[in-house]
């Protein structure tokens, strides 16, 4: 099967930052990537490549046989097939759970209203909040507003879901909620990138982990190859530095 | 109301005041204290020992209940369509100066700045007579009435410009980029998510202006336009009781003035939806 994703020697600047250097990365269907470093490593940069939400200054980008970049068009259409979810949830305050998970597929995919809403529901069931449908987002914690994210991004049906840093911005006890829902999504096949911090599921989930420090990939392999044995000294150093923080 | 009891999380958004709910004992109070303040007011009027016969067969002209001798609509009528008229088309050229000062486009902002700053940056009434008395020495000829709207919308729309403009950009880019990355167009953002949550941070200051345009419009008497506060004037002087009329007219401005800020709240209101649930305890 062809790759879904295809990223070949992308630059990026920010300024005189050099947020990406070379970075050339590929993603087959149903594979699931998780991208770890250190903050301001460039992990949510690539990320945001990926969907267009950043564009990159050289290189390529590749997504579902669509090159990235060329015009506003084919980047939305590119949208369209990737859902994100984002670290600091951004649901729209003034609509409720429901009026969230339907404005896309009525509105870009041109599905009847009442289709939308038993695909709405039926998503919001899959993570747990159907019963939340008419409240808003203020009325929710924040993991069920992650939830509720991640059920509006799947009613796109997207191919590839990307994560970035999912539950960076939640209290402790809400991070396992969201997380195995994501796990639950990989376990049925989706394609998926995830930008975090939380190394166990990162181990769970993933089948491959990048390693990236400062613009570039250091290293990337299988969990085991990753975490048992880590070959770069920056990656060596970053594990250390997990591990005792969170001991 | 029904809302109050059933919120379990209360917390206000970071930035936001809470609001703070208002018990049936403070509104009694308040419409106890509104009565004494308008009693007040109507016993020294009472004392002024005013003419109010006069006022009542002066009140059908001033409301506008009457058409002019030339078959125009008059007083408080008039005011209320050059008020109404004025604030379309001052929306419209906001809603564009606003895009133009958000474009990317060099020009397009150029232009938006240098309209918004030589209309805010002079004084109305120069504005309403470099229109009408200025211009003709140029060849163009405007009757009173289209001087006044067209001077009326280009300075309100240089001042909503600004308040459209600070609404949109108070919003947090996370939603548009949520927006972008589920595949919406950049029109259809703006429609169903940027615009409507800027429209509640929009409409307090805007009703603001539109009741300031509102009291405005008596600047356009000078035009030779019958609206409100010409009639008020012209009666005044021609039977000696400004008092009278001018009290009367003042009346009408206020509350017409009510009247708009009954509006303002209540589109308030309905913006407000998924933020006022969390704020109302």
């Amino acid at each position: 099967m062809p790759d879904l994703v295809t990223i070949d020697r992308i630059n990026k600047w920010h300024g005189s930052l050099h947020a990406l250097r070379d970075v050339s990365l590929t993603l087959a269907p149903h594979q699931r990537l998780v991208v770890c470093g250190p903050s301001g490593s460039g992990k949510s940069t690539l990320l945001r490549c990926i969907n267009g939400l950043e564009a990159h200054d050289s290189g390529q980008v590749i997504v579902d046989g669509i090159r990235l970049g060329t015009d506003r068009r084919t980047t939305c259409s590119v949208r369209r097939e990737v859902g994100m979810v984002f670290q600091s949830f951004n649901l729209f305050p003034h609509m409720t759970v429901l009026e969230n998970c339907m404005l896309a597929p009525v509105w870009v995919r041109k599905t009847a209203r009442l289709e939308a809403e038993e695909l709405a529901r039926n998503y919001l069931e899959r993570v747990h909040l159907g019963a939340h449908a008419a409240k808003y987002p203020s009325q929710l914690s924040g993991g069920e507003q992650q939830r509720v994210a991640i059920a509006r991004a799947l009613c796109m049906a997207p191919k590839i879901m990307l994560f970035d840093e999912p539950t960076s911005a939640l209290d402790p006890e809400m991070i396992n909620e969201v997380l195995e829902i994501i796990m639950g999504l990989a376990d049925g096949g989706m394609t998926m990138v995830c930008v975090t911090h939380e190394m166990a599921f990162a181990r769970r989930v993933a089948d491959r982990i990048v390693f990236m420090d400062r613009g570039e990939i250091i290293e990337q392999g299988t969990p085991a190859q990753m975490f048992d044995a880590p070959r770069s000294d920056r990656l060596k150093a970053f594990l250390s530095s997990i591990l005792t923080g969170s001991a | 109301m029904a809302l109050e009891a059933e919120v379990p999380r209360a917390a206000a958004a970071p930035g936001e005041a809470p609001v703070v709910a208002r018990t049936s004992y403070f509104r009694l109070q308040v419409w106890a204290t509104w009565f004494v303040l308008v009693s007040l007011l109507a016993w020294g009027c009472h004392g002024l020992r005013l003419d109010f016969g006069y006022v009542v067969q002066k009140l059908p002209f001033l409301l506008g209940l009457r058409l002019a001798p030339d078959g125009f609509i008059q007083g408080a009528v008039l005011t209320i369509f050059v008020t109404a008229v004025s604030m379309v088309c001052a929306l419209l050229v906001a809603v564009i100066t606003a895009a133009g000062r958000l474009s990317d486009n060099p020009v397009a902002f150029a232009l938006a700045t240098f309209y918004a700053s030589l209309f805010r940056g002079t004084p109305l009434l120069v504005q309403v007579l470099i229109i009408y008395l200025a211009l003709p020495q140029v060849g163009l000829v405007l009757g009173g009435l289209a001087s006044g709207l067209i001077a009326l919308s280009l300075n309100y729309g240089a001042y909503l410009a600004e308040t459209i403009r600070s609404g949109m950009m108070a919003i947090p880019s996370g939603q548009q980029e949520a927006a972008l990355a589920l595949g919406l167009p950049r029109w259809l953002i703006i429609w169903k998510v940027t615009g409507p949550q800027a429209l509640r941070l929009i409409i307090p200051p805007a009703g603001a202006l539109f009741v300031s345009m509102l009291k405005d419009s008596s600047l356009v008497s000078i035009l030779g336009l019958w609206e409100l506060n010409f009639l008020a004037q012209s009666y005044a002087r021609a039977s000696f009781h400004y008092m009278e009329m001018l009290l009367a007219a003042a009346l009408i401005y206020w509350a017409l003035s009510i009247v708009f800020e009954i509006a303002q709240f209540r589109l308030e209101r309905r913006f407000a939806r998924g933020v006022a649930v969390a704020g109302r305890r």
